[in-house]
């Protein structure tokens, strides 16, 4: 899904992060920083204190009319109707057999929905909400905002002295806050687990604001790789790997996000096939994964049962370094998803044994509201 | 003790004798980040040169270590199973991975000494 060599993207704080020591990977098209002192380090860092990501590559969207949730609703499972403004909401983008494009989070901004999309998806969703919802809403991107995330357990004493008011917002929720001198919308959200705030500047205003934010002494920056082990340790989906246009959300244990009028109405694409699986139940589902040893499960590797028999495949794996030890996330045939079903992961052609684990492996420490 | 000797998928190899130790040089734990798992082949196991010998996993992915000779496996780094992250403090000394009976000096030739790893590694940069 990376672009080619030749179009590679930066954010506005690329300079920065090479100033900073980060070593840059290509992401999604993007030159992005995959760590600065080691995961590990950064890991444990954002579950002390917090930890700062740059994720301006995600794709920043606004729906402008009056019919703009109504119309979004038709392209996905979440109640977007009756979303209250300042409130946020996680759904995702689904296609006609009930398969995932796209997941995102949903803003109910007053005049306005504010939508953050995946990097990778970005041009494909902006194509999909312009071609889908013509005539019904205005779709307009804001490729010219930077997005970052503040996340950890001192993340809100950090809001509460740069962008005074921000603490005071509920888990899921969102508003307008002068951080920094600069005019930010602010979420109170995020990847890791975490208490933790994602912050909307425009780009011209993304460095000062990094800068203020890392000058704070409970923050650290924190790369692609933290943000991929925190988010597994969490549970939470990353698309193209544990969620994608071959998965529905019943598959991916995300029935929650589909409230009960969308379930008794349908008329999102999908609907025939989302909410049969929600009555009778989906053929596989994604559970958490405990391998027994050492030895991590990587993404691909291969679930068998106890007779040998594959049952499914591991789709993102690794290792947990608050839990310790490795960790995965997979699909296994429903049959096999109950917690505690012993399991085989063969790891280089050899089976080592796991176990079916709830999610999340750490406990999700959101402001209670 | 002698020298060590670098390939150019990073492994370096200390020759005692008729064994060799064997190890991933520093830039490699650099580039791999911090390591939390290593799989060590059994004891008796004959390895060709080039070809897998024991496998590095960090964070984000496992790596393979190849075998900078041939030879028959006769000792391996215990140590690393508990504490992995030896080959980031230690790549060339405690983190050690294992250590080979030779099977043809011969083999040792095309290796490199550490003034031209530093060297190849200074153009991968």
């Amino acid at each position: 899904m990376n672009a080619p060599a030749e179009t590679v993207l930066r954010t506005p704080l690329h300079a920065l992060h090479v100033a900073l020591g980060a070593r840059m990977v290509p992401f999604a098209g993007y030159e992005m920083p995959v760590q600065y002192e080691g995961i590990i380090a950064e890991h444990l860092h954002t579950r002390a204190h917090a930890g700062l990501f740059d994720v301006s590559h995600m794709g920043q969207v606004a729906l402008t009319g009056s019919g703009a949730a109504a119309a979004l609703e038709s392209l996905v499972p979440g109640d977007i109707d009756g979303l209250k403004p300042g409130r946020t909401r996680y759904t995702m983008f689904t296609n006609a057999p009930g398969g995932i494009l796209d997941d995102l989070m949903v803003t109910n901004a007053g005049d306005r929905l504010l939508l953050i999309v995946n990097a990778a998806c970005k041009a494909d969703d902006i194509a999909h909400l312009t071609g889908r919802l013509k005539g019904r809403c205005t779709v307009e991107p804001a490729p010219n905002r930077a997005l970052l995330a503040l996340q950890g357990p001192e993340a809100a004493g950090v809001m509460a002295r740069l962008a005074p008011g921000a603490e005071r917002l509920g888990f899921m929720s969102a508003g307008a806050f002068a951080v920094g001198g600069a005019r930010g919308w602010i979420g109170r959200s995020g990847y890791t687990g975490e208490d933790g705030f994602e912050i909307s500047v425009e780009d011209r205003d993304a460095e000062r604001v990094t800068r203020l934010l890392l000058e704070q002494p409970e923050v650290k920056p924190i790369g692609l790789g933290a943000r991929d082990s925190l988010r597994l340790e969490a549970g939470l989906c990353l698309y193209g790997h544990d969620i994608d246009t071959i998965t529905t959300p019943i598959e991916a244990d995300l029935a929650w996000t589909i409230g009960k009028r969308r379930r008794e109405a349908g008329g999102f694409p999908g609907d025939a096939v989302i909410l049969r699986q929600l009555r009778d139940g989906a053929p596989r589902k994604r559970v958490g994964i405990l391998p027994e040893g050492r030895a991590p499960a990587r993404e691909q590797t291969e679930i068998t049962d106890a007779n040998g028999r594959r049952i499914g495949t591991v789709t993102s794996g690794g290792y947990g370094p608050t839990l310790g030890g490795p960790l995965a996330m997979g699909y296994v045939e429903a049959s096999h998803a109950k917690v505690g079903t012993p399991i085989n992961l063969m790891v280089r052609g050899t089976p080592r044994p796991g176990r079916i684990v709830a999610l999340p492996f750490v406990p999700h420490r959101y402001k209670k509201s | 003790m002698s020298e060590l000797r670098y390939t150019n998928e990073h492994e370096w190899i200390r020759i005692d004798g008729d064994t060799a130790v064997i190890g991933i040089s520093d830039y490699a734990q650099e580039q791999l980040g911090d390591v939390v798992f290593v799989e060590l082949p059994e004891i008796g196991k004959k390895v060709e040169k080039g070809k897998e010998a024991a496998v590095v996993e960090s964070v984000k992915a496992a790596s393979e270590v190849y075998a900078p000779v041939s030879g028959e496996v006769v000792a391996v780094n215990d140590a690393l199973t508990k504490d992995p992250a030896l080959v980031n403090r230690s790549p060339t000394g405690d983190g050690w991975f294992l250590k080979l009976r030779l099977k043809d000096q011969g083999e040792l030739a095309g290796l490199m000494d550490e003034a031209a790893y530093r060297k190849f590694v200074k153009g991968l940069k």
